[in-house]
């Protein structure tokens, strides 16, 4: 039944997820600028506080005070409507995500996720393949060429690797035996040899690189960032966007690379688990974190290192190549799967 | 208060469904649809059948209505043109539309069934063990008839001769839809 | 508990919202749209019944429908931009000569 302390559980759980989300994209941005400054030999924003710590709170400010434009010819409803389709999916995604085992806090046992479904793995899937709507209609109700195409190419390029993406976790799924998040990482908990930890992703390391190449792609970062690419579409879908409106993009597009880093550390790298998380479940979103944070890095290492693909080699590597492999790699998992069992 | 609460979903279903009708524009159609199959997914939720709900998501939101978005986009279709004869339209469909609805009506008004125990059926289990049994002929022919619609679409969408990157293009994306669905009926077959 | 019959009247109404769409609209796309609303009506029904009676069948056969609505819209769409690219109109009036 739903009970007052049940019902403070949630809001307290749904707030404390919601703000660790918002500070976290506030400082993977950061981050980003910094890294990407190393590695191209220079400094990166360092003025705001220490080391520039501040710098995401002046940005915040900055896009708040922004003039908010709409183009005259756009579609305003649409238009305004877009940044919020691409947003909420991407911010709801994180509600099914678990960051760790049940804690104890205050004599109440508490499940680290706000909420768990028998079918978490498809909801995930649900709701990122919602997120292409704000692009295709920011796109489009912006009324400029250079916004349209953005929009066109991602709508094809999002579909596209969906596949590829869908196809890599089917591996996962004939492992686990279940659509159940938590199910899945528990199914990872126990060591071969006593010392390796059964990750999926030694024993499916083709199905982990599929996904990882598809998650990228899927979250438009380089090198699959045409939807965006700048030299030849100026910032193709959100071009006419300014203040509020192009920070919500921002936002969804590093919450969509945080769920994406999630759903890769829960489905191949074992979720929570770690050394001593046994003992100290407190350990487990500690571990979890980290091992997202590895995969953000990669990304932005990507980013610093990569060209951008050319459109038809983007759909040419996913459809010849990502996904007769993915498709490969689900017999040969299920075959692995026949003789574990 | 369930009851409350499917009346707000009813409505909201049926106001996008007079929607997708009633715009002239092809794209706020495409929406209200998408509208639509969300308000139909909680509906589904309400009836505890999980997976369907999310496979509508899936199939219906995020990949059907996707190919139907670029389609509009990509043939650039901004406003319908209003029709010369659409008042006659109008008198000759709606009360065709009224009859319809009121034979279903009629046949469906004292329809009851005594309440049956047992637990929700839709699990993934459930579902599986369902479609690679006894259903199997049926599983195994939608999946020959997806592979003929892949190759139907390439065929149809194929330009002669003059093929560039768009037409690689429009091509990938027809045949895709098929393949998602594909893909999603392997999902569940645990 | 909604009552069964509900869920069927709802779906009785979006069969018919769809149908007289398919009635009045000029324009193929829309119309795939509207066949699209009447599917959704009808795996209504069958998710309804399945659930009420505890049976699974019914879900299965959403499935089934699910997979042919893929299967349609995929061709459907690939018809709509050949006929589009001779014809440079959606109208089905105006694409009545049964050739591309």
């Amino acid at each position: 039944m739903l009970t007052t302390d049940i019902l403070i559980e949630w809001l307290v759980k749904i707030g404390v997820v919601f703000f660790i989300l918002m500070t976290a994209i506030a400082y993977v941005v950061l981050l980003e600028r910094r890294l990407l400054g190393f590695i191209q030999m220079r400094l990166g924003p360092n003025r705001v506080g220490p080391f520039g710590l501040l710098q995401p709170l002046a940005d915040g400010l900055k896009f708040l005070f922004k003039e908010d434009i709409v183009p005259l010819e756009a579609d305003k409803a649409l238009y305004v409507l877009a940044p919020m389709i691409a947003l909420v999916p991407a911010l709801m995604t994180i509600s099914v995500i678990p960051f760790g085992d049940k804690i104890v806090i205050l004599g109440r046992e508490i499940a680290l996720h706000i909420t768990s479904v028998n079918v978490g793995l498809l909801v995930v899937f649900a709701l990122t393949s919602l997120g292409v709507y704000g692009i295709a209609l920011a796109g489009w109700s912006s009324n400029s060429k250079y916004s349209l195409m953005g929009g066109l190419r991602s709508s094809a390029q999002l579909i596209s690797y969906e596949l590829a993406l869908s196809l890599s976790v089917v591996g996962v799924i004939i492992f686990s035996g279940s659509l159940d998040l938590v199910e899945v990482v528990k199914q990872q908990n126990s060591f071969w040899l006593g010392f390796i930890p059964k990750w999926n992703i030694f024993t499916q390391p083709i199905g982990f690189l599929i996904f990882l190449i598809a998650a990228i792609a899927e979250t438009n970062r380089v090198p699959f960032d045409l939807p965006e690419a700048e030299t030849e579409l100026v910032a193709g879908f959100h071009t006419e966007y300014s203040s509020m409106k192009f920070a919500m993009f921002f936002i969804a597009e590093y919450a969509n690379m945080v769920t994406a880093s999630s759903m890769a550390t829960l489905l191949f790298l074992g979720g929570w688990y770690g050394p001593f998380v046994d003992k100290f479940p407190l350990l487990g979103p500690i571990y979890f974190s980290l091992k997202i944070l590895f995969f953000l890095f990669l990304y932005i290492w990507l980013r610093g290192t990569l060209p951008r693909f050319r459109y038809d080699q983007l759909m040419r590597f996913g459809w010849k190549f990502l996904i007769p492999v993915a498709l490969a790699n689900v017999v040969l998992v299920a075959g692995l799967a026949l003789l574990i069992y | 208060m369930e009851k409350v609460f499917f009346i707000i979903i009813a409505s909201l279903s049926v106001a996008a469904a007079l929607s997708v009708v009633a715009q002239r524009n092809t794209l706020y159609s495409a929406f209200s649809l998408i509208g639509l199959f969300g308000c139909l997914a909680v509906a589904y939720i309400t009836l505890q059948a999980h997976l369907i709900a999310a496979i509508q998501v899936i199939v219906y939101a995020g990949a059907i209505m996707v190919l139907f978005v670029f389609v509009i986009m990509l043939l650039n279709i901004r406003e319908e043109e209003l029709r010369v004869d659409r008042n006659r339209l109008l008198i000759f469909s709606v009360p065709l539309g009224g009859l319809l609805f009121g034979l279903i009506y009629f046949g469906l008004k004292n329809f009851k069934i005594d309440e049956i125990k047992g637990a929700p059926v839709g699990t993934s289990e459930a579902i599986g063990q369902g479609l690679f049994s006894k259903y199997l002929l049926p599983f195994e022919v939608t999946s020959i008839l997806i592979l003929l619609a892949i190759v139907g679409s390439v065929v149809l969408a194929r330009r002669e001769k003059d093929g560039d990157i768009e037409d690689i293009e429009d091509d990938e994306q027809v045949v895709k839809v098929s393949m998602a669905e594909k893909s999603k009926v392997e999902e569940t077959k645990e | 508990m909604v009552p069964l019959s509900w869920y069927l009247i709802l779906s009785a109404i979006l069969f018919t919202i769809g149908a007289v769409g398919v009635f009045l609209k000029r324009n193929v796309i829309t119309i795939f749209m509207c066949i699209e609303l009447m599917l959704n009506a009808v795996n209504l029904t069958l998710v309804a019944f399945s659930s009420f009676y505890k049976q699974v069948y019914g879900q299965l056969f959403v499935f089934i429908v699910m997979t042919v609505a893929a299967a349609e819209a995929g061709v459907g769409l690939a018809l709509v931009i050949s006929v589009f690219r001779n014809r440079e109109t959606l109208d089905v009036d105006k694409s009545n000569i049964l050739k591309l």
